[in-house]
């Protein structure tokens, strides 16, 4: 449906029903996958999807959401409707209202959108690199884990002010997940993921190099003594970590007492000075990246951290208005608005006198824990207590051998971490999650093998 | 391309639509499918949410749609769609025949019309009107949250969740089944706080097929348990790592059994070739003191359905006796790609997941001690009362979180821990789950996995592992 038509409806259906404010998000998507088990397709997959999200304000100007994938005029009225009633339950302490920005001008940026390649081609791709993969190793013995998809959607966001804002992108992803056997060993496993607009678009190489050398580093394995370690995390690794703790910059987290942050906490200093930490949405190298937000706020990047210290907070558009601020383009429409971060972009500042530079993944050739994976971050994360214990995969280093570890965890408390950080690589790499260089802390308690 | 065209509805759910439905799949036959499927769902889904004194979210949803799969050979291709017209469920059809690439127009079977229908919603029509309203349950919610109006609590939270789901299921082996499905769930979570102290606290209930259930749900009981759990936490210092001997609790702590045994039993992982238990059939795998279950037929369990996503019903599938492997979690494609018949156990989130081997109650069955009888085993170990979420890798190793502990000394419980992991590999644990308490209990939970979210129970008496890595600091 076009986004016009659908905001015509809707503008409809709600005044048949006497609703003078409402707004609404709506996606439409067209979706392909393929997923192969040694050149044989396994499943195919294809999906046509719609999602409306409406809000409606009532008399007295509370609340209510509903949301449907019936896009007729009648599901239209259903869903207004059933807003209509759930606003009557609308939350009286915290009132929520149209973003101030939303009819701001969006920060003009080219969007990519690159034409579906189809099944067919996803699926020679598929079956290509899964040979390649098979080939690099004779250890390596299935790829358990595999898959190339496709993605086509169209966003929108409108309100009865007369905000209006749309944006349509495709996107594409390759996974290989390999697993590799030795006689009398374990079996040992690791991957990759590579996004891009289109298909054309994904490093295919690059993804099957990086699945095969870090499934084959793994094979020779040993226990690790349980232990505190100087660590190196990935750049993967820490924006995991990070990502798993940004409700120390989420003001919603913030006032509903789940963050580790409090109103006052902006300039705190968390870290140390070498430090800096933006949330960049828009960042250019950013494939999922969005032009605004659920409540139609634009995107724009914003330092979180700045020499170490809590600079800014990601904002709703209610909670903006409690922290007397403007919102930051970080809010997911639904009932109870929900703020996350887009995409973390992690620097090394200007003030880094203090850092060990010595210690590079590369050269290091003292003990360290590298952490290259942190996995199960939804058991073994406590973001509102600060603490940790995630399993993960990755190495013990010393004397230029490294060994990958068999089985292990990684434990400690945010706010110990980021401050006992000793160095911040000066390169920067790229992962899916955001842009990060590797980064040392001190002393992290990692069990192993009793 | 985005489609740009209104679209109606030519499924009449709660009406026969035996026409449609075999022309449709007639037409996926008449392309060359060995199999056409169709799965329609009608949805209309709540969740409400109070926090202190007020209720802050009320988010209705309605969803419909259909999941069309078709197998030829050992292929299959799934499309979904929100087009219920005819010409959308055609089209769909035609997409999978494609995406297959199906040639060959000679098919296995022939479609010869569906059986009688097997109508499962006869006592179930009028549940989405006996269900409570929503002033209903933000009474009773805010009045759970008043529960824990107590010292040191610094965040009270209870939360609703109701997914009622109409589905209609029909293939080309003739299966023509409807059903109506409805889930409720309950959950209250407090953080407590005191000085640079911090602890949370949280408990979850949850029923299926049974509308009245959360008028009887005991928040006052509901909310003394999260307020102990919390405190009795608050102060804990951090469990010191080691490999040691552990109890676990029953209820969630079945958990363990769920994550590092069950899912390794999914023929989905067979598949995968990522199961150590593939060619261990009538093979001991655990210790002999575990019988392990799993059914979906438990009156009104988290996990129990009538019918399966692919029109089967379900049934009890022991799958350990006594230390030895006797069965697989099976669907229809796991049937069909590695020969372990169909238990019944065809499970999808919604119409846009293809249904999947998954799990449904699956319990350890209860042994012969007491709970103290266990503890009393061991001298210096650590007691996991509560779980938290946990996972499994590619290669069975696994993870636990461990909500609420506490050591255990010379047979004794004393102080209790916080931070603890429970990590191992499901090949090595089994076989030390030495002993097995007689006071079986399950709990409800939400399984992520291939085929998206669903509701199960896990479940298990007091279990001692007679050795297991315990993260910490």
């Amino acid at each position: 449906m076009k986004a016009k038509e659908i905001t015509n409806k809707i503008s409809k259906s709600a005044e048949s029903l006497n609703l003078k404010k409402w707004d609404f998000g709506a996606s439409f998507s067209n979706d392909y996958s393929v997923q192969v088990d040694k050149g044989i397709a396994k499943q195919l997959k294809a999906s046509q999807k719609q999602v409306l999200t409406i809000r409606v304000w009532n008399n007295s100007n509370l609340v209510g959401i509903t949301t449907t994938s019936d896009i007729s005029e009648s599901g239209i009225y259903k869903a207004l409707k059933q807003a209509n009633i759930a606003s009557e339950f609308g939350n009286k302490k915290e009132t929520t209202d149209f973003s101030p920005l939303a009819k701001e001008p969006i920060q003009v940026q080219e969007v990519r959108k690159i034409n579906p390649v189809g099944i067919k081609k996803l699926l020679k791709v598929l079956r290509e690199a899964e040979l390649k993969l098979l080939d690099s190793h004779e250890a390596i013995t299935s790829i358990p884990y595999n898959g190339l998809s496709e993605s086509f959607y169209e966003i929108i966001y409108a309100n009865s002010d007369g905000a209006f804002r749309n944006y349509s992108k495709s996107q594409a992803a390759l996974y290989l997940y390999a697993r590799a056997e030795e006689k009398d060993k374990k079996p040992r496993s690791s991957g990759s993921v590579k996004l891009g607009y289109g298909v054309d678009d994904i490093d295919i190489e690059s993804c099957i190099k990086e699945a095969s050398n870090k499934t084959i580093a793994h094979l020779n394995y040993s226990t690790i003594k349980t232990d505190k370690y100087l660590i190196c995390f990935s750049p993967e690794a820490f924006l995991t970590i990070i990502n798993a703790f940004s409700s120390i910059f989420n003001a919603r987290n913030i006032i509903d007492g789940v963050s580790l942050s409090n109103k006052n906490s902006i300039g705190e200093q968390l870290s140390t000075e070498a430090l800096n930490i933006y949330d960049d949405g828009l960042n250019e190298k950013n494939i999922t990246s969005a032009p605004f937000d659920g409540e139609g706020t634009p995107t724009k990047k914003l330092c979180l951290i700045n020499k170490g210290k809590l600079e800014n907070f990601l904002h709703s558009e209610s909670t903006a208005r409690i922290f007397k601020t403007i919102p930051t383009g970080h809010a997911g429409l639904g009932s109870k608005v929900s703020v996350s971060p887009d995409w973390l972009v992690v620097k090394r500042s200007d003030e880094c006198t203090n850092l060990k530079n010595y210690l590079t993944h590369s050269n290091y050739e003292g003990e360290y824990v590298y952490i290259e994976e942190l996995n199960a971050i939804h058991a073994g994360v406590r973001a509102s207590q600060g603490s940790f214990s995630l399993p993960f995969e990755g190495w013990l280093c010393n004397k230029g051998i490294k060994s990958s570890i068999e089985s292990a965890t990684v434990a400690g408390d945010i706010k110990y971490l980021l401050k006992n950080i000793v160095n911040i690589e000066m390169q920067e790499e790229l992962t899916t999650n955001g842009i990060s260089p590797h980064v040392w802390v001190n002393e992290l308690s990692i069990t192993g093998d009793a | 391309m985005l489609s740009s065209k209104i679209k109606y509805c030519d499924v009449e759910f709660g009406k026969c639509n035996k026409e449609l439905l075999e022309e449709v799949i007639s037409y996926g036959i008449s392309l060359g499918a060995d199999f056409v499927e169709i799965f329609l769902e009608n949805s209309d889904n709540s969740t409400i949410l109070a926090e202190e004194d007020c209720i802050t979210s009320v988010s209705p949803s309605f969803g419909k749609g259909a999941g069309i799969r078709i197998f030829k050979d050992k292929r299959d291709g799934f499309v979904s769609t929100n087009d219920l017209t005819k010409k959308g469920l055609m089209g769909s059809v035609s997409q999978a025949i494609e995406m297959l690439d199906i040639s060959d127009k000679k098919n296995k079977e022939l479609f010869r019309g569906f059986n009688e229908l097997k109508d499962y919603t006869a006592s179930k029509k009028t549940w989405i009107d006996e269900i409570p309203t929503i002033n209903e349950i933000s009474e009773k919610l805010i009045q759970s949250t008043n529960s824990l109006k107590k010292n040191k609590i610094i965040v009270r939270k209870g939360s609703y969740s109701r997914n009622w789901q109409e589905v209609i299921i029909a293939s080309s082996d003739g299966t023509y089944a409807t059903d109506i499905r409805l889930h409720q769930t309950v959950g209250l979570n407090v953080i407590a706080s005191d000085a640079q102290y911090r602890s949370n606290g949280s408990r979850r209930f949850g029923s299926s097929g049974m509308p009245n259930e959360f008028r009887l749900w005991n928040h006052e009981k509901a909310a003394n348990e999260v307020y102990e759990s919390s405190m009795n936490m608050l102060y804990a210092d951090y469990v010191e790592a080691g490999q040691m001997p552990v109890v676990l609790a029953n209820k969630f702590g079945g958990v363990i059994f769920h994550e590092a045994c069950g899912h390794l039993l999914e023929t989905t992982q067979i598949e995968r070739g990522t199961t150590p238990f593939k060619d261990k059939l009538n093979q001991k795998i655990a210790h002999e003191s575990l019988t392990a279950i799993d059914e979906g037929i438990s009156a009104g369990s988290f996990g129990s359905l009538s019918v399966d996503d692919e029109g089967m019903e379900p049934e009890k599938s022991i799958l350990i006796k006594d230390g030895v492997l006797k069965k697989f979690i099976s669907d229809r494609a796991g049937e069909l790609r590695t020969g372990h018949k169909r238990t019944g156990s065809g499970r999808r989130q919604n119409y846009s997941f293809a249904a999947a081997s998954r799990m449904r109650n699956t319990f350890i069955a209860k042994g012969e001690y007491s709970k103290e009888e266990l503890i009393n085993s061991i001298s210096d170990g650590l007691y996991c009362k509560s779980m938290g979420g946990g996972s499994v890798g590619a290669t069975g190793q696994f993870n636990f979180a461990v909500e609420e502990g506490y050591l255990i000394k010379n047979g004794k419980l004393t102080k209790p821990v916080k931070g603890a992991t429970l990590i191992g590999d499901a090949k090595e644990v089994m076989p030390k789950i030495s002993m097995c308490g007689n006071d079986l209990e399950l709990a409800p939970g939400f399984c992520g996995s291939i085929s998206g979210s669903v509701n199960v129970t896990v479940g298990q008496p007091h279990i001692k592992v007679d050795s297991i890595t315990v993260g910490g600091r």
